[in-house]
This record gives C-alpha cells, structure tokens and sequence, in this order.
C-alpha cells in the first residue's frame, strides 16, 4: 500500500475544508501521515484521528514561519524520508506550490501542480492553457509531488477513526541559512464572505462597476457568494487585489460565476472559464464575455444587478 | 554611488494566448508556432531595468542579461529583450532540451547561470503563461543554493540587502534576503515599458551568446523527455465554451436572472 504524507501548514484552532480534502484523498491512495507545521490544538488531533491519519509529524524547531518556504521545504523533506512517502501532498495555494517546488528538487521527485484528481496508480489529472486542454500526469520518480486545487474532493471521514501517533522530525541544521527572512506581516481583515477560491457562487465586476462594487456586494451578499473582480477594477483600487479573478490573480471553478461589467479578456477568461454555469451582465452586445455565458443579459449592471438582489430577497422571504 | 549590479532576467517564449493553443506530438508539449516573449517576464524586465538605471545603468557597468531556453524560435524573445533594454542576451539552445519540465528545466538554466559566473540576482516573471506552474523560480533557487524571494510586488536593493513585499490572501508581508538571490515579480510591480526606435536601433549592436548543454557542462540524459521526472501521458482538448441564451434587458431583466437560476437551482 503506498504511503501518502500530507503536508498542513499552521492549521490553527481547526483544518479548513481544503485540509480535510487533501486528507480525504491521501486515505484513498493509502496510508496517511501528516506533516504538521504551527499548533497542534485538541480539534485539529481529533480531526486527524476522523480522517484515518497514521502518524503526526511536528518539527524539531518552532521558527519555520520566520523564512520564505526554504526551510519548511528542508522539514518536509526530512519528514518524507522518515515516514518513506510514495506521495507527498499539498494544498495548492502559491506558498503550497512553492514548498512542492523545492521539495521535488530535494528528494529528486516529479512535481505535478494544480491537480483535480489522482488515479490509484498515482497518475494526476489537471487541466491546462487556461482550461483547453484536460490532461493526465504522472511523476516518473519514486516519489511524486503533488499540490491539488480546492473542491475536487468531498471530504468524508474515515469508516473507523485512528489513534495517531505523534513523532518529531530533526530539520536539517542550516536550512535556514540560504534563505529569505519575513521581518513584518501585516494582517488582512476578514471579509466575512466565503473564500473566493473554494466559494459556491462568484459574484465578479469589472470596469463597468464605474468606482461603486456596492450593487456586486448586495447580490454576493444575497447570494451568499464570494466577490471576483476583473484586473481593471482592482487596478483602479476599487476592490482589493485579493479579489482579482484571471490569468494573474485567481483561478476560480464555482457552480456558478457572474460577470458584472466585464468585457471578458483573454486573461479574465483564464481564471474562470471553467465555471459550472456562467451569467454575463454587458450594456455593450459584442463583449466577448458573451460567448462563455450561458445566460446573457445585454444591460446595464445598475439596473440588473439590484433588481436581481431584491428579487431574491422577496423569493428568500 | 551604489554597487553595479550583473542582472539575469528570465525570459520564456511561449504560444501567444491570444490565438487557439494546442498540445501535440511527443510528450504533449505546446505547439510555439505562435509565440512571444512571456508577457509575465515583461515585468521582470522592467524590474531589472529599473535596478540597473538607478545605479547609471549599462554605461557604469551594470548588466542586465535576458536569457532564454528554448528553441530557435526563443531568440525572438531575446530580441524583444534586447529592444527593451537588456544589455545582452544568451539563447540556450540544444536539440536534447525538448520536453523538459520544471525540474529538467531548472536545471538546464542553474547550470546557465553558474556558468555567468558572478551574478547577482536573477530575476524571473511570476509564472510562465503556458505552464503556469510558478515552479521554475523556487527550483532554480533550490538548485543554486541561493535564497528565494518569490511573487515581488515590490523590490529594492541596498548594498548586498534585497527587500521585498509579498501580498498573500490573509497578510502582506516584508522580506529581505541577501545577493545572490532568485526573485520572482508579480504583475503588481511595475509598468514594463515598450521598445522605442531607439532601443529598436540599439538591440542590432547587442550581443546574443548561443550557449549547447556541452557549453555549459550538462549531460543531455538529465533534461529533455529522459531527464523529466513527469510525463503527461494524455491530453484531450475540453469543447471549447459556446453562447447560451442572450437576453437585451427591456426593464425585467434582473427577474428572469433569478428565474435562470431558479430553473438551474443555483438560489
Ligand atoms: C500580464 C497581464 C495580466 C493580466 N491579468 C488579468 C487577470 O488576472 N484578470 C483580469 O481580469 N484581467 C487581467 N488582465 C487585464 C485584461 O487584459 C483586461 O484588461 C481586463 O480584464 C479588463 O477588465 P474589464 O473587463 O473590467 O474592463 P473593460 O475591458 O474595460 O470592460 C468593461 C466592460 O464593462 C461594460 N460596461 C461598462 N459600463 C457598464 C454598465 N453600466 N453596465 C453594463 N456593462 C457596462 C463595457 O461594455 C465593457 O465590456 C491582464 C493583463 C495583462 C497584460
Ligand atoms: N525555458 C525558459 N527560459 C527562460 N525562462 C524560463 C523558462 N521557463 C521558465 N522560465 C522563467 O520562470 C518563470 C516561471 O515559469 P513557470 O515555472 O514555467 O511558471 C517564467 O516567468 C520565466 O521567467
């Protein structure tokens, strides 16, 4: 049976869906370990007993979070190689890919990015060239690498819960000396909105939003969706940067994405034309956003967008 | 005055996205028939650039080398590079390349950079357009040994000090590091200038080094399809997206979005 190591990164009080699905996934390739950085709180161990987790690994050292990815690289190396992983998984956030990156040169593994799927012989299913293209991957190196997308997998726990055992893992001496020092961090405040990542519904505006996301606000809100943006509007500091759908910013895949005063550019494509279902809002006909829509409605965002809102309020009660 | 700094900018041709792009042949790999300088790597230029004109540019010494691996289609990239501002261009070429992925890849270009010799800082876009993995940088610097500072939405250097923001989802954050390093710089930067007449003018008298892996010690078995350790063993094109309904709003329009949605049981 292969032996599949899951790297989480400072879980806090409790694992994010993305964590439970990557344990999900590991539990069905084999069996499971996770490398832990940060806390390890009394939920987090009850969650990784749920989901079938062997052995919990933590670091020798508690300063990891003070350098740019090198040295959680160096532990997660070390920690592969104590556990003997055939597959090492992580989220597929950039730090995520990042880590992977490093990690693939480390134990001389292939690395595969942005996975949707693995196959039981270890094979990777992604999508590529901004979703044109579905294909298949596979690590030719005794161990793979890889980093899977959010909402690819339901997480369910496993059918009997585990006992982990918790082993610490020596991180080599000297991994932080060839690397970046974060010397400030800044916290963002929350939104309050699910994450635009891994949301149900994306309510995106863009240049036709003319300075005022509000009506963008009131229909996400009702709607319970997380805002996109396209690059023009967080450009001009409309929005902030993290809402940024595209090419550059976010790839999203929601049940549903509605474009707002959007005309639809190559690279605003990139990021979300794998949408289940895709609604367009365009006072000009001939935008190109027009030809992904499944619904397109040629009007004005300031007519559409609250009307819809309050129609879905009325229809909500 | 500050220091001169020897600058590598990496610069990948890739298929153009503004046209249908396809994987044939061996391996899956990208047909570049149509392709341009990265336009991602723009911004590393700009960033190179703006380092090396701060310290009197090319006239005080200060180089800015725009490299490329690829094939002989790559030196178009170089050439854009060159119209921009780099001071030099090298061009690895050799027919054992094809196919590489990010680790043969890195490898290929540390080997590239070493054989330089001296280099400060390399600077990289934050993904390539056409693989998109953001691999390569964090690998080079890996393989180089040298710190990584990766998705830059600004950059300065003191001295031997580099510092630079970061903006993740839930914090921004400062970081130094000191040269050599590895940066890779997002679309946040900067705005990457055009090539004008002169620089158009100028780029003739530019030199582009052609470097083979027997250049630059590398053993064709390490890169290529042979010296991958991935191999995309199928591709299939999605059908591409068609037009659904388009409606022209005649003052209910926002009632029938909520019907669609209603019929779809997205509400
Ligand atoms: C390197 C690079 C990376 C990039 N990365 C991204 C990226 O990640 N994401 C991204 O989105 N873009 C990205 N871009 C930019 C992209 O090329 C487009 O410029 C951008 O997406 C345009 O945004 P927009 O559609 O909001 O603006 P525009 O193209 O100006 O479109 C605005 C639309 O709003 C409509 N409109 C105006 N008023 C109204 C109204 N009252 N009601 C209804 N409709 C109205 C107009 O008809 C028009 O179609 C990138 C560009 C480059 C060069
Ligand atoms: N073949 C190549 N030649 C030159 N630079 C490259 C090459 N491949 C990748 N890069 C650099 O690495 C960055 C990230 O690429 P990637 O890891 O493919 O997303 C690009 O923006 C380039 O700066």
């Amino acid at each position: 049976m292969a032996k599949v190591l899951v790297f989480i990164d400072n879980p806090g009080a409790s694992l994010k869906k993305s964590s439970l699905e990557l344990l999900t996934l590991a539990r069905s390739l084999g069996e499971s370990a996770v490398a832990l950085n940060g806390e390890l709180s009394d939920a987090v161990a009850a969650s990784f007993a749920e989901y079938g987790v062997g052995t919990v690994l933590r670091p020798s050292v508690q300063d990891l979070d003070e350098f740019l990815v090198a040295p959680k690289a160096a532990y997660l190396a070390a920690a592969a190689e104590s556990t003997g992983a055939d597959i090492v998984l992580l989220d597929n956030s950039p730090e995520g890919k990042e880590i992977a990156a490093r990690l693939g040169i480390r134990l001389n593994a292939g690395v595969v990015t942005d996975v949707v799927a693995v196959d039981q012989d270890g094979t990777a299913r992604k999508s590529v060239l901004a979703g044109s293209y579905n294909t298949a991957c596979k690590a030719t190196t005794a161990v793979s690498v890889l980093t899977l997308k959010a909402n690819n997998v339901v997480p369910e726990p496993a059918a009997s819960p585990t006992k982990p055992v918790t082993t610490t893992v020596e991180v080599p001496a000297g991994s932080t000396a060839a690397a970046a020092r974060i010397i400030a961090r800044e916290q963002k405040v929350a939104t309050g909105r699910p994450d635009l990542t891994d949301a149900r519904i994306v309510v995106a505006g863009g240049r036709g939003m003319d300075g005022d996301f509000g009506p963008v606000e009131e229909l996400a809100d009702a709607l319970g969706a997380a805002v996109g943006a396209s690059r023009a509007a967080t450009d001009a500091g409309w929005i902030s940067h993290d809402a940024q759908v595209g090419q550059t910013g976010k790839t999203v895949s929601p049940q549903l994405y509605i474009s707002a005063g959007i005309s639809g550019a190559i690279q605003q494509k990139a990021g979300m034309q794998t949408s289940k279902v895709i609604v367009a809002i365009n006072k000009d006909a001939e935008s190109p956003v027009f030809e992904i829509a499944d619904f397109g409605i040629v009007g004005d965002v300031f007519d559409v967008l609250p009307q819809a809102t309050a129609e879905i309020k009325k229809r909500k009660g | 005055m500050e220091e001169t700094l020897k600058i590598v900018v990496l610069v990948k041709h890739v298929p153009d996205a503004q046209f249908d792009r396809h994987l044939n042949g061996e391996g899956f790999t990208a047909d570049r028939s149509e392709s341009i300088l990265s336009e991602l790597d723009e911004y590393a230029l700009e960033a190179a650039l703006q380092l090396a004109e701060a310290r009197g540019g090319s006239k005080a010494g200060n180089q800015v080398i725009a490299l490329s691996m690829g094939p002989s289609g790559a030196v178009n990239a170089i050439k854009k590079s060159l119209q921009i501002g780099a001071t030099e261009g090298v061009h690895l070429t050799d027919d054992a390349l094809a196919g590489s992925d990010a680790a043969a890849t890195s490898l290929a270009l540390a080997a590239a950079v070493r054989h330089l010799g001296n280099v400060d800082l390399v600077i990289t876009g934050m993904a390539s357009t056409d693989g998109e993995t953001s691999l390569v940088p964090a690998q080079l610097a890996e393989r180089l040994g040298l710190p990584q500072v990766t998705f830059a939405s600004s950059l300065e250097v003191d001295g031997n000090r580099l510092t630079a923001r970061r903006d993740a989802d839930t914090s921004s954050e400062t970081v130094e590091a000191t040269l050599p390093a590895v940066v890779s710089v997002t679309d946040q930067i900067n705005e990457p200038r055009y090539p004008n007449f002169k620089g158009i003018i100028a780029a003739k008298r530019k030199s582009i080094t052609t470097l083979s892996l027997a250049d630059i010690g590398v053993d064709p078995a390490q890169v290529g399809f042979s010296g991958s350790w991935t191999t995309v063993t199928n591709a299939e094109q999605r059908p591409p997206r068609t037009a659904g309904t388009i409606i022209t709003d005649e003052g209910d329009a926002g009632i029938k979005l909520v019907d669609f949605l209603a019929d779809q049981k997205l509400l």
